[in-house]
């Protein structure tokens, strides 16, 4: 049996609330930080001294940053590309960054998208995330089975005009279960992710594999079920063309009941900052009408 | 309508002779300005068009036509040239500023005056077609070679191919008499081949005017390349740029003015050098619309996409490559259709997004404006309904212009045994897939042929056209049927330089899976059907985005046939080579069950 707790006790959740604050905060002091000419490299090494000079003792992963077109993973073959490149920001240069710091054992992961100096196409994702992250909420409540949900996701994709980015997460994942780290052993990092991360998530794909259930929330069989009780980091990822925007936050799912782990995030003080338009509000009217029930799609 | 003709003296007593069509009390003069070797005849068609509306005036340069052949190579200079032009001017227009538009020499040697001083407050605007200012060339060649990149040196070495002839009209004797004897029936020969040229369009004075003219290379190229000047002007420019030039490449006549003028239109032009013979139609049209604007009027839609806007250019090198096109998608409001015109939007086109659900097409011309489409806008059209398609294609010509690429993609799928397949099955997937292209074809084809800038029509097919399969009759015919329609229309319209293609994609991850109707099914397991197939062309995961890349490679490349993943190749060469095993395959339904 894994080690998680079905139900999580306040103080453990504050502790994990207090750690995503911690990500949160890293990653909008490091995003000040950027400059044009600085890269990708720069930006993971400085929020990874970051994270270590306020508390962060071991890794989930190490922090990642994608500038450009790397947000939307554009022609990506293999997980190393995930790792940090000599990319240069540059002016209007959309960019996410990604980290994942372990305070005691309590984990975050966390994603931070914006641009530098404002990029249109990024702000129209990250207005329209608000509209998964309320779609991902009600349908967990309604406790459909996590690929249902997953495919809804991709209908709201679909309807937007956007790409599903985060298939190109190993996994497929939109979300993955996060635990307090309970193992022992060396602080090292191994392919980028922390060595006592690694085991526990080992542990637990071996434990839910029994209950036949996945602690990686995907869209294929093994993650057809309900959701499960836990601490989820959820982070659909988004993109429509070479820019790309996500967020990524933890889910308290318990047996009959969901909610967001924290309201004060810097996407969600935004979105409360600056009302939502209504949908498709700054487009043209359409002009020539003429219409008959019929279904519409594209070739095949 | 007759041309006046009369004479006028230059400052060096050369007369020179000049013509004029059309009311001089019109309310703008335009003065024509033509090249090497070539007379005042060569804007004939053109002079005609225009002087229904203005006052057009036209006049042979010295050494040629009617005019005064001075033997000194000094008497022909730019600054002479210049000189002649100021004569012109004080003639036909003495009082308001002229709209200067010149071919080739004509169009160099009004360069000097638009960018020098003497006449600068005489002309209200300048139309050049194949004849850059040299200034402009020495510096642009200049700057390649300081700042040297591989795209930079190509551009500049192309051009210097383009040139040969500079070099060779420096040699003595031999181009004088080459032009005297075998060109004599051989230049109109090879401008006929090379241009389509219409027979007996030529100078009555031909061989003589050649001969002469070389005095103008002689007296100005190696003077103004070697040590050019920077040369500004305010004046508006509109920049023609024939994309088959054989001398002035289009690359470097749309780059060399742009940092010396600072209201700048750029046209390019499915021609070859001589366009003022073979698309006069066009070319009258675009100085109309040129002169209209500047004189105060609205910008044609063409024109305004035209226009070079600094900032953005400075921004975003190179220039996208679907920049000032308009391009119409239809079944754009979801898969291949969105995300083609969402690449389009991208490459710097404007879209006009159509489909039946008025929101999705409205969504997706607002991510097109997002992406840099100058403009982009949306339609709620039918494509299978005639008069519903013919108001579109009204309507879109009257807002933005006539196309330069239309892409007929609104399709819908049926699964299913052909016996199962009712005649109304038959009317809606014909109407939609079949009947829905031949109307984009027919209407948007008709303007773009009667607008005669070429363009390109994009069919989105299917890898079914090629595949036969037992489940799929009415889809797979369908889209055989779109596969030829394009073939056939291809060689139709390609003498008016409107390239078609038909695209071939596989099975790609859209909402058709989920929409597919299956014959002969109860309700519930259409849904399974639905749910089995969608199932499939996620495991497949081809993305639409894969698509619409191939249709813009299409549209630049002009490719007829464009089978896009594995599927559609393999199933394509197979029809070719193995078209037994195709049938064997067809005859197991392969419907996911």
């Amino acid at each position: 049996m894994s080690n998680k707790q079905p139900a999580w006790a306040p103080e453990d959740l504050d502790r994990f609330r207090a750690v995503q604050q911690l990500a949160y905060r890293c990653a909008e002091s490091v995003a000040a930080t950027l400059e044009p000419g600085v890269t990708e490299k720069q930006a993971a090494q400085r929020m990874r001294r970051w994270l270590e000079a306020n508390g962060a003792d071991d890794w989930f992963h190490v922090p990642f940053a994608w500038f450009g077109d790397r947000t939307v993973f554009h022609k990506f073959r293999s997980p190393l590309q995930f790792f940090p490149t000599d990319r240069r920001l540059e002016e209007g240069m959309p960019y996410i960054l990604d980290c994942a710091p372990v305070a005691d054992g309590y984990t975050a992961d966390i994603g931070y998208a914006a641009s530098l100096g404002g990029n249109l196409v990024q702000q129209q994702i990250l207005d329209d995330l608000q509209e998964y992250r309320a779609l991902i909420l009600a349908e967990v409540r309604e406790r459909k089975p996590l690929n249902e949900i997953y495919r809804s996701v991709d209908g709201l994709i679909a309807k937007h005009g956007y790409e599903n980015r985060h298939r190109v997460y190993p996994g497929r994942v939109l979300a993955h279960q996060v635990t307090r780290l309970k193992v022992r052993g060396p602080r090292t990092v191994v392919a980028g992710f922390g060595v006592r991360s690694l085991q526990t998530l080992g542990r637990e794909l071996i434990g839910e594999r029994i209950q036949h259930r996945s602690p990686l929330w995907a869209d294929g069989k093994s993650s057809a079920h309900t959701p499960t009780p836990g601490l989820w980091a959820v982070e659909p990822h988004l993109g429509l063309r070479r820019v790309g925007a996500k967020f990524e936050e933890l889910l308290v799912v318990t047996e009959d009941d969901a909610y967001w782990l924290d309201e004060d995030l810097p996407h969600v003080r935004n979105w409360a900052a600056t009302p939502r338009n209504t949908e498709l509000q700054k487009t043209k009217p359409q002009k020539a009408q003429a219409e008959q029930a019929q279904p519409e799609g594209s070739a095949a | 309508m007759k041309e006046q003709q009369s004479f006028v003296t230059a400052p060096d007593g050369v007369r020179l002779a000049v013509f004029e069509w059309g009311d001089r009390s019109a309310a703008s003069t335009v003065v024509l300005v033509h090249g090497y070797p070539d007379t005042h005849a060569v804007w004939r068609p053109i002079a005609e068009q225009l002087a229904e509306r203005h006052h057009v005036v036209a006049y042979d340069v010295r050494g040629a036509g009617a005019s005064d052949a001075p033997r000194r190579i000094g008497a022909y200079t730019l600054a002479t040239l210049e000189a002649d032009l100021g004569a012109v001017l004080q003639h036909a227009s003495p009082d308001r500023p002229v709209h200067l538009v010149g071919h080739d020499w004509g169009s160099i040697q009004s360069w000097e005056s638009v960018t020098g001083t003497a006449l600068a407050d005489r002309i209200a605007s300048f139309s050049s077609i194949s004849g850059p200012c040299l200034d402009h060339v020495g510096q642009w060649m200049r700057d390649k070679l300081r700042h040297p990149s591989p795209r930079g040196l190509a551009q500049a070495a192309w051009q210097g191919v383009h040139s040969w002839y500079i070099g060779y009209f420096h040699l003595p004797l031999l181009p004088p008499l080459l032009w005297r004897t075998a060109m004599v029936k051989a230049w109109p020969a090879l401008l006929r081949a090379l241009e389509g040229v219409p027979h007996g369009s030529g100078s009555p004075t031909f061989p003589t005017d050649a001969v002469r003219g070389l005095a103008l290379y002689r007296a100005n190229m190696i003077p103004r390349l070697s040590r050019p000047r920077r040369r500004p002007t305010d004046i508006p420019v509109q920049l023609v740029l024939p994309q088959k030039d054989l001398f002035v490449t289009p690359s470097m006549a749309g780059q060399a003015p742009q940092p010396y003028v600072d209201r700048l239109w750029r046209r390019p032009l499915r021609a070859g050098h001589w366009a003022p013979l073979t698309h006069e139609t066009v070319l009258a049209r675009w100085i109309d619309e040129f002169v209209t604007h500047v004189e105060g009027g609205p910008a044609a839609p063409g024109l305004e996409r035209a226009q070079v806007h600094h900032t953005v250019e400075l921004a975003a090198e190179p220039r996208p490559a679907h920049t000032g096109q308009l391009v119409v998608v239809t079944g754009a409001g979801s898969g291949i259709g969105r995300a083609t015109a969402l690449a389009f939007a991208e490459a710097g086109a404007s879209v006009v997004a159509a489909d039946l659900n008025p929101d999705s097409a409205a969504r997706t011309a607002q991510l097109a404006t997002l992406l840099g489409a100058p403009h982009a806008g949306s339609y709620a059209v039918d494509v299978s309904d005639v008069a519903a398609m013919e108001s579109f294609a009204k309507a879109v010509q009257a807002e933005y212009g006539v196309p330069d690429v239309v892409v007929n993609n609104a399709g819908i799928g049926l699964g299913g045994a052909f016996l199962d397949t009712q005649t109304s099955d038959w009317d809606a997937v014909l109407g939609v897939n079949l009947m829905g292209v031949v109307h984009g074809c027919r209407l948007f084809g008709a303007m773009m042929k009667e607008r005669g800038e070429g363009g390109h029509i994009v069919n989105i097919a299917s890898a079914a056209a090629f595949l036969p399969s037992r489940t799929l009759a009415a889809y797979a015919t369908s889209k055989a049927a779109v596969l030829m329609l394009s073939e056939c229309l291809r060689a139709e319209l390609a003498d008016e330089g409107i390239g078609v293609s038909a695209v071939c994609p596989g099975f790609v991850n859209t909402a058709i899976a989920k929409t597919t109707r299956y014959v002969g099914v109860s309700d519930g397991e259409q849904d399974r059907l639905r749910r089995n197939a969608d199932r499939l062309y996620r495991l497949r995961n081809l993305p639409p985005e894969r698509i619409a890349e191939a249709v813009l490679r299409a549209v630049r490349e002009n490719r007829p046939v464009v089978p896009v993943a594995a599927e559609a190749r393999i199933g394509q060469a197979l029809s070719r080579f193995a078209p037994g095993a195709l049938r064997f395959v067809a005859r197991r339904d392969l419907t996911p069950r």
